[in-house]
């Protein structure tokens, strides 16, 4: 669906000194190669700056790269933005492609039209997201009076009415609450293993690519730090797990080899230990766990996804300074 | 069927104006009232002098009459294009990338102002006085040509704005310079293109295909020499330099649009 090869995009700045005006140029993606097959849905993350949102811009024609080579669903966004346009949806939680002063209606039937969907799929799509995104009471509201939740929901059923087989999105959920958030998720997820269409989206906010994304491709300046099944690179990045018990009684820790106490809550009534993944499986531990203590409850926590992102950060900072 | 699309989005765009309910009367009266303006000046002019580089007052209002339609119409649509900085700078261009559609007719249905056919209506309004008073010889061949002009017209007009405001995209104030231009132009060739000074004419008449507006044509009209010495079948070549003013304004026009770099956030 997608096939990225040593992307590059440079910036060319204007740093003014005094009188000279001097330019300096900035790489803004410095040579990203990466694939992403039909029907994924790949989770598009790095801190502010890293280039996430020019690597988007490129892959959906609106900018053309430096050098490097892009194939976007069988064509080159730069040379057959047009055609490319037709076959993938792009939403952009910063900026809105619906009819500002038109009511919602409008900018649907307007994108019909642009798009040259059949009456037939226009009405059965529309339908769809107007249900699941509960867009019903909202359809004849001016775009510029719904609030910024409300017309999110919009611009991604706007993004959805010509039945792209890749959708693109840039901070889809960015200043939402937490219920449209989750709303849009569910969405989301829905289209993505129901109606298979590949996903491709950029966040800040990890629980978007918890619930979305098995696939996690992590940048920063411009440069793919890491790439693979979010599972994975957790168990790269930290392999070690944590097991909280809770006790039936206070008591010491129970003394495991290969197992470290971390922490106990509660006067002992509760225990954090942790475990490397490679050498024990979580049952294993846990029988050699209820033979020394009486269990009430427990629980094995995987590493937070925030925690994983900031190890593959700080590893790329330790190799920097290895250099 | 092509592209129902456009009248569709002008149609968007009518509805938007229309909720905020701005004096339709009020602004196409402004329009009429700026095209007069002009006229008075030519009018005033001609109570001093009797004809301006051998032409009578009637010749020059053809002209003037000419390039008022032609600009009239250029400026429905490509007059949009003042907008440009603005899709650039706040980065909405990239919605425009976004759709299956040409991005230049895209900003060009993007904000029709209907009381911009004042300048049009007070054009037509002097063209036909003035053709009604000056000697033609009237043939079918003319009345084409009467017809076509403010059309090529406008088509070269629409051209020189497309290339002027291309600039925009490397510099951040390009619509002064876009704008110089396309009101000079405007200016130049409301009168006849032989008063002009040699460097100016270069530029503005054939560079700039300013004098193919106008001037030319009203020479084949009236079955009048060129005073600058070019064939009389000149006049009737203002389509075919509109339609290579088109084409090179389009090339201009995708050379530019990829050098477009949208905005950081
Ligand atoms: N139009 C532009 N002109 C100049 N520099 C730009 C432009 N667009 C992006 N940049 C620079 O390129 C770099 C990458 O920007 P980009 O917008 O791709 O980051 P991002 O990963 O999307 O960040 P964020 O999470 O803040 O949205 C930044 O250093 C930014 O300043
Ligand atoms: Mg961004």
């Amino acid at each position: 669906m997608i096939e990225v090869r040593e992307l590059r995009r440079e910036f060319k700045v204007a740093t003014s000194k005094g009188l000279r005006r001097n330019y300096k140029t900035v790489t803004a993606v410095d040579g990203v190669t990466f694939g992403v097959e039909a029907g994924e849905a790949v989770g598009y993350v790095g801190p502010n700056g890293a280039g996430k949102s020019t690597t988007i811009k490129m892959l959906t024609g609106i900018l053309v790269p430096t050098s490097g080579h892009i194939q976007v669903s069988g064509v080159d966004p730069a040379k057959e933005r047009r055609d490319l346009a037709k076959r993938i949806g792009v939403v952009f939680g910063q900026r809105s492609q619906l009819w500002w002063d038109l009511p919602l209606k409008d900018s649907f039937d307007l994108l019909k039209s642009i798009y040259r969907v059949s009456a037939r799929d226009y009405g059965v799509r529309l339908e769809e997201c107007v249900e699941l995104l509960g867009l019903q009471e909202l359809l004849m509201t001016p775009v510029r009076q719904l609030s910024l939740g409300q017309r999110m929901r919009g611009e991604i059923t706007a993004a959805l009415l010509h039945a792209p087989e890749l959708l693109v999105l840039d901070e889809p959920t960015i200043g939402l609450d937490l219920e449209s958030k989750e709303r849009l998720r569910e969405f989301l997820k829905d289209i993505n293993t129901r109606r298979g269409t590949t996903l491709l989206l950029t966040t800040h906010d990890l629980d978007d690519i918890e619930r979305l994304c098995p696939r996690l491709m992590v940048i920063d300046h411009g440069r793919v730090l890491a790439d693979g099944p979010l599972d994975e690179l957790r168990a790269e990045v930290t392999p070690e797990r944590e097991l909280v018990i809770d006790l039936r009684e206070p008591g010491p820790a129970p003394d495991v080899p290969g197992v470290t106490a971390v922490r106990s809550e509660a006067n002992g009534m509760r225990h954090h230990l942790t475990f490397r993944r490679a050498e024990t499986t979580a049952a294993q531990l846990i029988t050699q766990v209820v033979r020394q203590v009486e269990v009430h409850d427990l629980a094995v926590v995987e590493p937070q996804i925030d925690d994983v992102v900031r190890k593959l950060y700080q590893r790329e900072v330790a190799q920097d300074v290895h250099r | 069927m092509a592209d129902t699309i456009y009248p569709k989005l002008i149609g968007a765009r009518l509805r938007s104006q229309m909720s905020y309910r701005a004096s339709f009367a009020m602004d196409f009266l402004t329009q009429v009232i700026a095209q007069c303006y002009e006229l008075l000046v030519i009018l005033i002019l001609f109570t001093q002098i009797h004809a301006l580089g051998g032409f009578t007052k009637n010749e020059v209002l053809l002209m003037y009459a000419f390039a008022g339609a032609a600009f009239g119409v250029a400026d429905l649509f490509a007059g949009q294009l003042d907008n440009l900085p603005t899709y650039i700078r706040t980065g909405s261009f990239d919605v425009l990338l976004m759709r299956p559609l040409g991005t230049l007719p895209q900003i060009m249905c993007s904000d029709i102002r209907l009381r911009r056919i004042g300048r049009i209506t007070g054009g037509l309004a002097v063209m036909g006085y003035a053709l009604a008073n000056v000697p033609i010889d009237w043939s079918p061949a003319k009345v084409v040509l009467t017809i076509a002009t403010p059309v090529a017209g406008a088509v070269i007009y629409s051209s020189v704005w497309v290339v002027a405001c291309s600039t925009c995209f490397w510099i951040v104030d390009g619509r002064e310079f876009a704008n110089a231009v396309t009101y000079g132009s405007n200016a130049f060739t409301s009168y006849p293109t032989n008063v002009y000074s040699r460097p100016l004419r270069w530029v503005m008449a054939y560079i700039v295909p300013g004098a193919f507006v106008a001037y030319y044509p009203s020479l084949a009209l009236l079955g009048k020499q060129d005073p600058l010495g070019l064939p009389g079948w000149v006049g009737w070549t203002s389509p075919l330099v509109a339609a290579l003013a088109a084409a090179a304004a389009g090339l201009v026009w995708r050379f530019a649009v990829r050098h477009y770099r949208g905005t950081g956030s």
